[in-house]
């Protein structure tokens, strides 16, 4: 080997220790901002907790929810909570499997966003159980007729791919960390050491790894398109007016594409901003990102047009009551604030180059993320509130459904849960896939593996 | 070969009677352990009873120290009640003409399945088709549909449909997630969003699923088409309640239907076809078993200005 070879596998390794020490940069933070993030993160769980546990003892009727609006802001913030979990797939498998490379930092986001959303979602629906303590009844008495059991195992089987598909990508990246995190305390270590599976970066390994990586991006698609499609019929399998639609599957996927993206926005932007990753979430992401955005808002609106558009048209009994409700009735302020302001708009702003900047993206992608928590709200209330028959002789307040605060208080607490789960996350593993990005950058793999 | 059936008969008949004896010892001895044990120093009456201990002693016991024990003994038929009264089909018609808002039959119907006053098994609604039609009572039950939505969407089988028509509920399984509610297209079902209406008097009572009766916090509750009356012979308590002549009960197999004001019995297929009977909701093929005869001659004509909602 010759010196000038030598010097340059020595400057190598200098550019890779520096790369790792950047991105390895958040696990050595020690800031009091972070302890008080975590401590109101902490604050609004245990006020959602304390909530459920009234809720428990006094029964469900500490929510809003009566006999005809059975469902309520639980539900909603369920399909929420599945729609974002969908992002995993799309960021990790389809961009993946399409061979775009750009979206290599963000798919660690997109894949923690869509694990911790799965367990809140998992959480919400047991909080909206009239008897949690007979949740074991469904693995006894389970019916498979029901769409409720397709969807407690299409859901499961999402988290366990969603759950590898984050672990991983992670091996090589925790190997590192136990080079490098020494000075941590001793379960940190442990956990190092069990969870990199005494990766060495083998060649069989790294063949390992990538195949069996490549059969969980094909196979989650599938998965990935059915939770939400299940969850939707959980809705259209119904007779009622507003849900019983025939695309409510397709409807529900794309608008969960949109969120999703608009939810990986939201977080890339606060992750590059707390932790200085300009160089890694770059402007071109932002711009990229909105692009995508842009294209699954499009895909929204067409299935939007068809949801609404063709019953307004016809203007059928029963869903007359439902559709004017929302066009012109209640529920119309809130129904087309969502529609304009967090569909029409953003698609017009976002087809503009300066509005896909990371400042305005954001303000958008938070837009975008607000209406689409309220449009599910808009596809579970007025349904119910408009059955087949006159509501009559109950009191007045079952015309109308307005959540409780206990209610409010709970859905925080699940999504602080979420923003808990991924700022742990960030300050225990690298939350920008460090390997990966080595790779990207042409180090070699005896670098990678042996410094 | 008569005779020995008889004996076995018998034999089993006595092996029941014994059982259920055994049973009301050891309930007798629990509950004289419990009172008992609770005031131990309570005075006597004088008055002594006789009383068979699970040791098969007979005891003297003062009369003072026993306490009867609220609990149902008579063995647990609720499985049973999974499978519906064999040779039935049951079927409600209601005559829309006659009602006149009484009420008497949702008084009853909440009285008897441990209601409050905004849970509704039955309910009474003003109806009003259209702009120019004339508005009528409507007395809305669960439908007991052939083709229950309801039943369909439930994930641990709570809500069931039975061999003779009846769509009843186990609030022992029930999980309390009310898709069956989202699912009904007649708003017939209801749900304890808080201990249900005297939680306390039915404490210790043991669970009727033919009755629904004691109602269970977090679960969903509806019509049983009051399946107890029937395993006793004897019509719904809304169609005996109702002083107006309303309802008509009775078996599709049978072809017959008791009303339940005037106590005559008539051909279920001539009531239906002489009065163009309709079922609600008939379009989304949910297959009701409640026909209504259309309100014609009615008996009361309600006020326009009522009409609410």
């Amino acid at each position: 080997m010759t010196d000038l070879h030598r010097k340059e596998i020595e400057i190598k390794k200098e550019q890779f220790q520096e790369l790792v020490a950047e991105l390895h940069s958040p696990l050595n933070r020690t800031s009091s901002s972070f302890k008080i993030w975590i401590g109101f993160l902490l604050l609004l769980m245990g006020t959602a907790a304390f909530m459920y546990v009234r809720q428990l003892r006094f029964g469900l009727g500490t929510t809003d929810m009566r006999d005809i609006a059975s469902w309520g802001l639980y539900i909603a913030d369920f399909v929420f909570l599945i729609a974002v979990s969908l992002v995993g797939s799309l960021i990790t498998a389809i961009l993946k499997l399409s061979n775009i490379k750009w979206a290599t930092p963000l798919t660690r986001i997109s894949e923690i966003i869509a694990v911790a959303a799965l367990f809140s979602a998992l959480l919400i629906i047991v909080v909206d159980m009239g008897r949690p303590d007979r949740l074991w009844h469904i693995f006894v008495y389970g019916r498979l007729q029901s769409p409720i059991v397709w969807d407690i195992l299409v859901v499961n089987t999402y988290l366990v791919i969603s759950i590898l598909l984050l672990y991983i990508p992670l091996i090589p990246d925790i190997a590192l960390l136990r080079k490098t995190m020494g000075h941590k305390p001793k379960w940190q270590q442990k956990m190092y050491k069990i969870l990199s599976l005494g990766w060495q970066g083998t060649e069989d390994q790294v063949k390992v790894l990538n195949l069996s990586l490549k059969a969980l991006m094909v196979v989650i698609i599938p998965v990935a398109l059915s939770i939400h499609t299940v969850t939707s019929w959980l809705f259209a399998s119904t007779l009622r007016p507003g849900w019983d639609s025939t695309i409510f599957g397709p409807y529900f996927v794309a608008g969960a594409f949109m969120v999703g993206a608009a939810t990986v926005i939201v977080t890339m932007y606060i992750i590059r901003e707390a932790y200085n990753f300009k160089e890694y979430i770059t402007d071109e992401h932002f711009d990229l990102m909105g692009k995508l955005l842009v294209l699954t808002s499009l895909v929204y609106l067409y299935f939007n047009l068809n949801e609404f558009m063709v019953p307004a048209y016809k203007m059928k009994s029963g869903e007359s009551a439902h559709i004017l409700g929302l066009l012109v009735g209640d529920y119309s302020l809130m129904f087309w604030s969502v529609q304009i302001i967090g569909m029409i708009a953003p698609i017009f702003l976002m087809a503009f180059k300066p509005f896909r900047k990371p400042k305005p993206m954001l303000v958008i992608s938070v837009l975008i993320v607000i209406a689409a928590f309220l449009k599910r709200f808009l596809i579970v209330t007025p349904t119910l509130l408009h059955p087949f028959l006159p509501i009559q002789n109950y009191p007045e307040s079952y015309h109308h459904y307005n959540p409780t605060f206990s209610e409010m208080m709970i859905t925080v607490g699940s999504i602080a849960g979420i923003a808990l789960v991924i700022s742990i996350f960030t300050r225990l593993f690298p939350i920008i896939p460090v390997s990966e990005t080595a790779h990207e950058q042409g180090f070699p793999n005896e670098i990678i593996n042996n410094s | 070969m008569e005779d020995q059936e008889n004996s076995v008969k018998s034999r089993r008949r006595f092996l029941q009677k014994f059982g259920s004896l055994g049973l009301g010892a050891i309930a007798v001895s629990s509950a004289l352990t419990e009172s008992c044990s609770s005031n131990p120093k309570a005075p006597g009456s004088g008055k002594k009873i006789t009383l068979l201990n699970s040791k098969n002693e007979l005891v003297e016991v003062d009369s003072a120290y026993i306490s009867t024990l609220n609990k149902d003994l008579s063995p647990n038929h609720n499985s049973e009640s999974r499978n519906g009264l064999p040779g039935k089909k049951f079927v409600l018609v209601v005559d829309l003409g006659k009602c006149k808002n009484a009420r008497k039959c949702m008084d009853k119907c909440q009285a008897v399945h441990q209601l409050r006053p905004d849970q509704h098994h039955l309910n009474v609604l003003l109806m009003k088709d259209s702009e120019h039609t004339a508005p009528y009572y409507m007395p809305k039950h669960c439908q007991h549909c052939d083709n229950p939505p309801c039943v369909k969407v439930c994930p641990v089988d709570a809500t069931f449909k039975r061999t003779d028509g009846i769509v009843l509920i186990d609030n022992e399984r029930c999980i309390g997630c009310r898709f069956c509610i989202a699912a009904c297209p007649y708003s017939a079902r209801s749900f304890n969003w808080y201990e249900p209406k005297d939680a306390e008097k039915y404490k210790g009572v043991a669970y009727d699923i033919e009755k629904n009766v004691p109602q269970k916090k977090g679960t969903v509750t509806k019509c049983t088409f009051s399946a107890d009356c029937l395993r006793d012979g004897k019509l719904p308590y809304c169609v005996s309640a109702c002083p107006n002549g309303v309802y008509y009960f009775g078996n599709v197999y049978e072809d017959a239907v008791t009303n339940g004001t005037l106590g005559e019995t008539v051909s279920l297929n001539n009531l239906l076809a002489q009065n163009s009977a309709y079922r609600l909701l008939e379009d989304l093929g949910t297959a009701p078993s409640i026909y209504y005869l259309p309100p014609k001659d009615r008996t009361l004509i309600p006020e326009i200005e009522d009409t609410q909602s």
